[in-house]
């Protein structure tokens, strides 16, 4: 379905340095199946999906989209055929509601589904669709309304970076109980969640670990857990006091 | 009435008029009034010693809309009107204004209106304006209008001032004046592209206890335009006023944005914002990654941010 082939990134640093970000990955994910990206921060998860929504553009490698080679092609262009990513840090606009966004992603989407996908991630629809998605929401309510464009897309890739940050525990549960029954059960579409949280991960069919550019470790989210609890559980305390400890055990 | 295409196309557009409107109207084309009515609540009558008309809405009249549209389709021609609205004692209504002007020749269209709103006290007044302005001639289209506005104790009065297209160059001059518990909030809505020139100043008195005062701008400058807005609040007793000015700009365009604050008492509390700065990156990445084009996600966000 979406296959990395060799792709690698070079980004330049203030002292006029190279660094590469992204170091030969190759990789195919496949239809039907649900993908847990994981690994310590900085590690190059997000500038991964970056380079497959088209944001940044690999220093070498080429990157197919159902055999299709979309390497040189615009994020527009990749949008269009079929690929989503859920911010890691939505941008916010002043002026464009709630509605006006996923009426973008899903043009023509009937006020059933509209209400639908936002009960989805856990916002009542009353008191969202007409709200400016502007300074005036939490981070929380940002990734919510991140998640209710990428739902309403149906992509066939459909990437979502820390779909869980700052969101609360009742609504994680939610999002997982809506991604296993829309995407894990539909044989067309390719799921892949950048995400620490361990409820997430075991959902997945497969899960990567990356680490400084570069894939490090693939298996089941049985065999992966492990390996990396005790480091994520360590990161985490150390940047958020512990709070964070609770949530993913 | 009898209107031609471009004429029912502009009242359509300035104040969303089909046919002849129900209730009180005052329709002025190329310099004169083609069609007036009151109604029990509301009254328009003429000025004797110059061009315009006097509305006034009687005291306690509630819940009435009333249109007011100008519109200039001849070329050449430089429309000066006094308008006066007087709004009665706990009176309730919505006055639609609005200008549009069509000119395909080479010679400038005008209109320079010359509005007075007196609120009585406890009255309330919503009033929208929107300017546009069409055609493809050299001509300009040029509009200048001055308001004063008084608003008596316990009234408010919502101001919505909207020019989308098309005018060329306009400076818009408005004074307020706010009783005690008087309430006034001020919307600019402004876009100007080619080389469009386009000035705001408002001088905003806020003068009796309790009176509140907001000038909320938002405004796009395109391509070679140039825009100038001056908002100043002058608190004269124990007061608030708000002063926002937020502006998107864009190509060889320039923007000058003077908030202006001056406390005449110490228990007056006043605030500004302002901002200047072009479209973010990642809004236009965020949008193309919705399946927009980048020129479908830059007019998706001013129009959302002008809306
Ligand atoms: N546009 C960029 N320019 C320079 N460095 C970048 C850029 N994007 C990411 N990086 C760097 O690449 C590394 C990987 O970042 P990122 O992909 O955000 O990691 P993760 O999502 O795993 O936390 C980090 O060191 C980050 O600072
Ligand atoms: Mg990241």
């Amino acid at each position: 379905m979406l296959k990395l082939n060799d792709i690698s990134m070079v980004v330049g640093n203030d002292q006029g340095e190279n660094r590469e970000i992204i170091r030969g990955i190759n990789f195919e994910f496949e239809a039907g199946k649900v993908y847990g990206i994981t690994g310590p921060n900085g590690g190059g998860k997000t500038s991964l999906a970056k380079l497959i929504m088209g944001i940044y553009m690999p220093s070498q490698g080429r990157i197919y989209l159902q055999d299709k080679d979309i390497t040189p092609l615009s994020i527009s262009e990749r949008a269009q055929l079929g690929i989503i990513y859920a911010f890691q840090q939505p941008p916010r606009f002043k002026g464009l509601t709630v509605k006006d966004l996923i009426n973008i992603a899903r043009p023509g989407i009937d006020n059933l589904h509209l209400r639908m996908t936002l009960r989805d991630v856990g916002l009542c629809p009353e008191d969202y669709l007409d709200r400016d998605v502007g300074p005036g929401l939490s981070g929380g309510e940002m990734k919510r309304i991140e998640m209710a464009q990428t739902l309403a897309r149906e992509a066939v890739v459909s990437i979502m970076d820390e779909p869980e940050a700052g969101v609360d525990l009742w609504t994680i549960q939610k999002l997982i109980a809506v991604i296993v029954g829309r995407y894990k059960k539909n044989p067309r579409l390719t799921t892949i969640i950048i995400t620490h949280n361990e409820n997430m991960l075991h959902i997945c069919d497969e899960v990567l670990v990356m680490e400084s550019g570069m894939l490090v470790h693939r298996g089941t989210p049985e065999e992966i857990w492990p390996h990396i609890k005790d480091e994520i559980e360590c990161k985490m305390k150390e940047q958020c006091s512990g709070d964070v400890a609770y949530e993913i055990r | 009435m009898k209107l031609d295409e471009i004429q029912s196309n502009l009242l359509k557009t300035i104040a969303d008029l089909e046919g002849t409107p129900e209730g009180a109207v005052n329709i002025r084309i190329d310099g004169s009034p083609v069609l007036r009515h009151s109604s029990p609540g509301i009254e328009i009558t003429p000025k004797t010693d110059k061009p315009g008309f006097d509305l006034t809405v009687a005291p306690g009249s509630r819940g009435e809309t009333v249109h007011v549209p100008v519109i200039l389709t001849k070329a050449g021609l430089k429309d000066l009107v006094y308008n006066s609205f007087i709004i009665g004692e706990n009176a309730d209504v919505t006055i639609i204004a609005g200008c549009g002007i069509h000119n395909s020749s080479h010679m400038n269209s005008q209109h320079d209106g010359i509005h007075e709103f007196i609120l009585h006290p406890n009255s309330k007044l919503r009033y929208v304006e929107k300017h546009y302005g069409e055609g493809r001639g050299k001509g300009k289209k040029i509009l200048n209008p001055t308001t004063m506005v008084h608003v008596a104790e316990g009234a408010s009065i919502e101001m919505e001032m909207v020019q989308i297209a098309g005018v060329d160059d306009t400076v818009r001059n408005t004074t307020v004046h706010i009783g005690s518990k008087g309430h006034v909030k001020m919307i600019e809505r402004l876009l100007t592209h080619g080389s469009q020139h386009a000035e705001s100043n408002v001088e905003m008195y806020i003068d009796g206890v309790s009176g509140s005062g907001q000038v909320l701008s938002r405004s796009v400058a395109k391509e070679n335009s140039e825009q100038i807005f001056r908002a100043a609040l002058i608190g004269r007793s124990d007061c608030t006023g708000h002063v926002e000015c937020d502006s998107i700009i864009m190509g060889d365009s320039k923007i000058k944005s003077i908030p202006q604050l001056v406390a005449e008492d110490a228990r007056a509390v006043l605030t500004h914002e302002a901002a200047i700065g072009k479209i973010a990156g990642e809004q236009l990445i965020k949008l193309m990654s919705l399946g927009l084009t980048e020129q479908q996600a830059v007019d998706t966000i001013i129009e959302g941010f002008l809306r």
